[in-house]
Formats: structure tokens, C-alpha cells, sequence
């Protein structure tokens, strides 16, 4: 049984919550480009860790808001609540995004506008 | 389709093991029951096999008892890392049945009962396969309608499938309320006269002592670390009992098939989620079948021990802590108990989880992989223990041959990409 401090509402039970699964997943934008493969990674794979996992979470029997959590999958020990668009800030967090081999993929290469070519943008979409 | 039979290969011990019956018993009383065999040896990891299985589940041992028995593959052996029927094998609510509504699964879930109905005979083992019937109930309107096409789509694949009105229902299970007013009603109902139940530990045993019996080493507490490759091909497997060279890898591992995968940089469209079952205090028989209902995520029987057995719907996040949280049990409980108020006083004896692999489309993964030798059999999620047999006889199919066949072409790890799902979601309910 978790208890999730919503980042609106503060600290509530789990079962106020819904869960949306992995985190930053970037819709491509190249979409009619991209190879069935490719759109597969977006579409249908997830990253499934044992160990700290990004996922999505709304508070649906409250302020109904999305947040992002990064979240032990063995001990189920939260270790950071944080707002939609932006990514992790403690260290395991950066570590466990930088770390998703979804980061490689051609569909999220594509879901970045052309013009973003910095390396390390720190726009992120989800 | 329903009329072929499964190629059961060789049966009933044909490697000597000393047979278990009535007379084995009452031979062994007189010494005290001091002299029977080990049902399977201690084995430790040789250095070399023809093919190896990670995870000595049920579905793993099945693999590896039809590659022996099927294939006449003995030089294999099976890896697990703890202990035999262990995970989930030893974790379900033992439910049987085959009334699957599109085609691909009927043909799997149908192979795998016709295996069920003769598994006690092939194996020597009693895995108490009973037939008891499987109920589905349907609690509105337009379940019940849904109910029905399904019934239709099921017998035209040759598979046993009747309605049932709410008073047949009650004639059928006495303890159950079928008054109006509930909150989840009962408005009729679907059976599968051959559906029921079997010992699930029993399941693990046998397939390990008729394995044993042809020459498959089974190597308990003995943990995969690695999949050594050259190029896209496997070469072994590293393990904490030392490197085990092999050219064929079939893993079997449920809720840990994605770190299983990531250690070959294959990725899996699996969630590994909580699954929670629990058993009451035991009490006399009331209950000679197995009822379910989807809308509330409720499945329920009577153990043979007397305990009444319940199993809930999956926990909404990914977890690999073999527990789940409260409200899901709690709920399960509360539609259990209007459904069946003779359970209202009944005290819970034990509450477990399991992790299963949910899979995007509710059906499983069998498959080769993008690395040569290395074949998956995963994402079974909540219903994989009907399945067990019928799993293993394909999969163990795939391995010798290379190629599927036409029961798991279909469970191919490519139809993420072609979009040709089997989405069992809404047909096979959400529970199993």
C-alpha cells in the first residue's frame, strides 16, 4: 500500500491515484517517416525495470492532475515526485532516465522539432 | 481444429523411474514408507547442453519434458533460481479452461486442456486435474449479450460452451444470490463443462519427475547472471554455478522476462504487475465448481482441502515485491461476499501475490528473438496456468525445430509490429 504525496493535494493513499505507467515516452513527430519498428518502441514496448522506475501517476479521486514519480519497483520506496514535463532531479532519478534504453530510439529522436540539435535539450515532451 | 490431438510422445516413465500407484503404496507401507525413489535428482550444471530452460516453473519443466518425450532432446537440462513451481506455478488459483474467443487462443488454450485431460496418465503423476466445470457470470444486460457471441464464436471452434439463465445458475450453485437488488446481480452465466482445476504444485512435480525420468537435469538455486552471445548468436549462459555452454536458450522466467531480455538488449512490450490470491479457513464442501465473474474481478472455488480459494484482478503498477496493496483484495472480497454471503464470517488463512508479465494485448509471447538460439515464452499475465501443458508442448516445439508452428505462429514477438494483435482484453475477461 503506497502513500503518495501528491505534489497539489499532499499525502494520500494509493487508492485516490491511478497509474499511467512509463514516463517520458515522446509521441514522434515524424510519425508516416518512422519505420513500423521504430513506432513499435513507442507504441507497445516499455521499459518493465526491477529497481527504480520513472512512471506516470494522476491523482484521480482528487485534484485529478498528472504527475511523475520515480518509484522503487522491489521496495516500492518513492524516491521522487515531479512535475509533468520536467525530468528527475535527484541523482538514482537522472541515473535511471539517462540509463532507459529508450533514450537510443528512433522514435524519440523523432519526437524532438528538427531545430533542437543541442545535445542534451532539455525540453522534454511528458 | 478441435478434433486433432496433441502428439503426447513418450508417456508414463519410460526411463525406469520406479512408477507410483496403489500397489507402490501399499509396498512401501510395509517399510514404513523409508524407500522411495527421489522424484528427481540433485542435479549440478554440466558444462554443456543441447538446450537449456531458465525457469523451472510449470510452463518451464513442461518445455523441457516435451523436447525429451516429443523430441527425444534428453541432453538439456532446466535452470531455476530458487526452488521448483516456486513462483507463480505455485501461486494461482488453479483455473482450467479453454473458452477463449478468438481463434489463435482457442487453438492454445484447446491444445492445452486436451493435454490436461491426459496429463495424470502421461506423467504417473496425480496433478488432480478436475473437472468441476468453469462458470463465468455476467452481471448486466449487455454482458450477458457480449457473453453470448462469445458462446457462439467458442463452439464453432469446437469448444464446449453453454449459457445459463439466473435459476439454472441457482440450481447449479445453491450457495449463490441471485436476487436483483445486489449491487452486481446475476443475470446469467456461460460453462465450460470441461473446464475445472488441478493441483498446481502437482503440475511442477510431475512434469519434473517424468523430465528426470528421460535424462533432463534439473538444477535448482542456481541464478542466470548472463546470456553470453558471439554476434547475434547465444553461446551460453552465465550462472552463480559457473558458465553453461549451449546453443539453444529457451527462457521461461513470467515476471522477470524483461530482465531476462535486457540481458540481451531485446526489449519486451511487458508490465510486470502484482497479482493477489487468498484462501479462507477451511470449511465442508459448498462450493463443486469454479465461478468467475469479470466485472468485478472475481474468481472463486473450493479447494479440495476445504479451503475456498479467490483470486482478485491485477494491481495497477509495475512491481517485482510479490505483494500488492489492500484495496484490491478488499473489493474482490466485498463483491465475493454479496455474491456468496455463507463466506461472510469466514476468516482469511493466507494472502499471497505473484508478479505476472501483462502483455499490451492480454495474450503471451512466444517466440524467437532477434538473437539466434534464443526464444522467449512470456507474457502469460494473468491466465498462464490453464495454459501450462499446451505452453510447454509448443514452445518445446519451437526450440527443436527452429520454426513455429501454427498454434504459436500467431504469438510471435513481431506482431508488436505488424499490428496483428490477439486482443483478448474484453473476450477472455480481465480475469483468468
Amino acid at each position: 500500500m503506497l502513500l503518495i504525496n501528491c505534489p497539489h493535494c499532499g499525502p494520500r493513499e494509493e487508492s485516490e491515484f491511478s497509474c499511467g505507467g512509463e514516463a517520458h515516452i515522446a509521441r514522434p513527430l515524424a510519425e508516416n517517416t518512422l519505420t513500423d519498428a521504430a513506432f513499435a518502441d513507442y507504441l507497445f514496448l516499455r521499459d518493465n525495470p526491477k529497481g527504480l522506475f520513472l512512471e506516470r501517476w494522476r491523482h484521480a479521486a482528487g485534484c485529478r492532475r498528472w504527475f511523475n514519480m520515480a518509484r522503487d519497483t522491489v521496495t516500492h520506496e518513492i524516491i521522487e515526485i515531479y512535475p509533468m514535463g520536467s525530468l528527475p532531479k535527484t541523482k538514482a532519478g537522472k541515473v535511471a532516465h539517462a540509463a532507459s534504453w529508450r533514450r537510443e530510439t528512433a522514435a524519440e529522436a523523432a519526437a524532438k522539432p528538427a531545430k533542437a540539435k543541442a545535445p542534451r535539450a532539455k525540453k522534454e515532451n511528458g | 481444429m478441435a478434433s486433432e490431438q496433441p502428439d503426447r510422445g513418450l508417456r508414463g516413465l519410460p526411463g525406469g523411474k520406479s512408477r507410483y500407484s496403489g500397489f507402490a503404496l501399499a509396498r512401501n507401507a510395509m517399510n514404513y514408507h523409508q524407500d522411495w525413489q527421489r522424484a528427481w535428482r540433485d542435479a549440478a550444471p554440466k558444462s554443456e547442453y543441447d538446450a537449456v530452460i531458465i525457469g523451472g516453473g510449470g510452463h518451464g519443466l513442461a518445455t523441457a519434458y516435451y523436447l525429451a518425450a516429443v523430441h527425444g532432446l534428453t541432453n538439456i537440462a532446466v535452470v531455476e533460481k530458487g526452488w521448483l513451481g516456486g513462483g507463480n506455478t505455485g501461486r494461482n488459483t488453479t483455473i482450467i479452461r479453454s473458452n477463449y474467443l478468438w481463434d489463435e487462443s482457442a487453438a492454445i488454450y484447446e491444445h492445452a486442456l486436451k493435454l490436461w485431460e491426459g496429463m495424470s496418465q502421461d506423467l504417473n503423476f496425480n496433478v488432480m486435474f478436475s473437472q468441476r466445470g468453469v462458470l463465468t457470470i455476467a452481471h448486466s444486460e449487455h454482458e450477458l449479450r457480449e457473453m453470448s457471441r462469445r458462446v457462439h464464436a467458442i463452439r464453432l471452434n469446437g469448444i464446449d460452451s453453454e449459457i445459463l439463465g439466473p435459476d439454472e445458475i441457482k440450481s447449479f450453485v445453491p450457495i449463490i444470490n441471485i436476487d436483483q437488488s445486489i449491487r452486481y446481480p446475476v443475470m446469467g452465466g456461460f460453462l465450460q463443462k470441461r473446464g475445472g482445476t488441478a493441483r498446481h504444485d502437482a503440475v511442477a512435480w510431475g512434469y519434473a519427475r517424468a523430465a528426470d525420468d528421460l535424462g533432463v537435469d534439473i538444477i535448482q538455486n542456481c541464478e542466470v547472471t548472463g546470456l553470453r552471445r558471439t554476434g547475434r548468436r547465444i553461446v551460453g549462459i552465465e550462472t552463480t554455478r559457473g558458465f553453461i555452454k549451449t546453443r539453444k536458450v529457451g527462457c521461461v522466467t513470467a515476471g522477470h522476462s524483461s530482465v531476462m531480455a535486457a540481458m540481451a538488449d531485446i526489449r519486451l512490450p511487458l508490465a510486470s504487475r502484482p497479482l493477489q490470491a487468498l484462501v479462507s479457513e477451511p470449511i465442508k464442501p459448498v462450493l463443486d465448481t469454479v465461478i468467475m465473474s469479470n466485472a468485478v474481478h472475481m474468481y472463486i472455488s473450493q479447494s479440495d482441502k476445504g479451503e475456498m480459494v479467490l483470486g482478485a484482478g491485477v494491481d495497477k503498477y509495475n512491481s517485482y515485491a510479490q505483494r500488492g496493496s489492500f484495496p484490491v483484495p478488499e473489493h474482490m472480497i466485498a463483491a465475493a461476499v454479496e455474491l456468496f454471503p455463507v463466506l461472510s464470517r469466514l476468516r482469511m488463512l493466507r494472502h499471497w501475490g505473484g508478479i505476472v508479465d501483462t502483455c499490451p494485448d492480454a495474450s503471451p509471447i512466444i517466440s524467437k528473438t532477434d538473437v539466434d538460439g534464443l526464444y522467449f515464452n512470456c507474457g502469460w499475465g494473468t491466465g498462464g496456468f490453464k495454459a501450462t501443458p499446451g505452453s510447454g508442448h509448443v514452445f518445446a516445439d519451437l526450440i527443436a525445430n527452429d520454426r513455429p508452428n501454427k498454434i504459436a505462429a500467431p504469438y510471435s514477438l513481431d506482431r508488436f509490429q505488424t499490428g496483428l494483435l490477439i486482443d483478448e482484453h474484453g473476450a477472455a475477461g480481465v480475469a483468468h
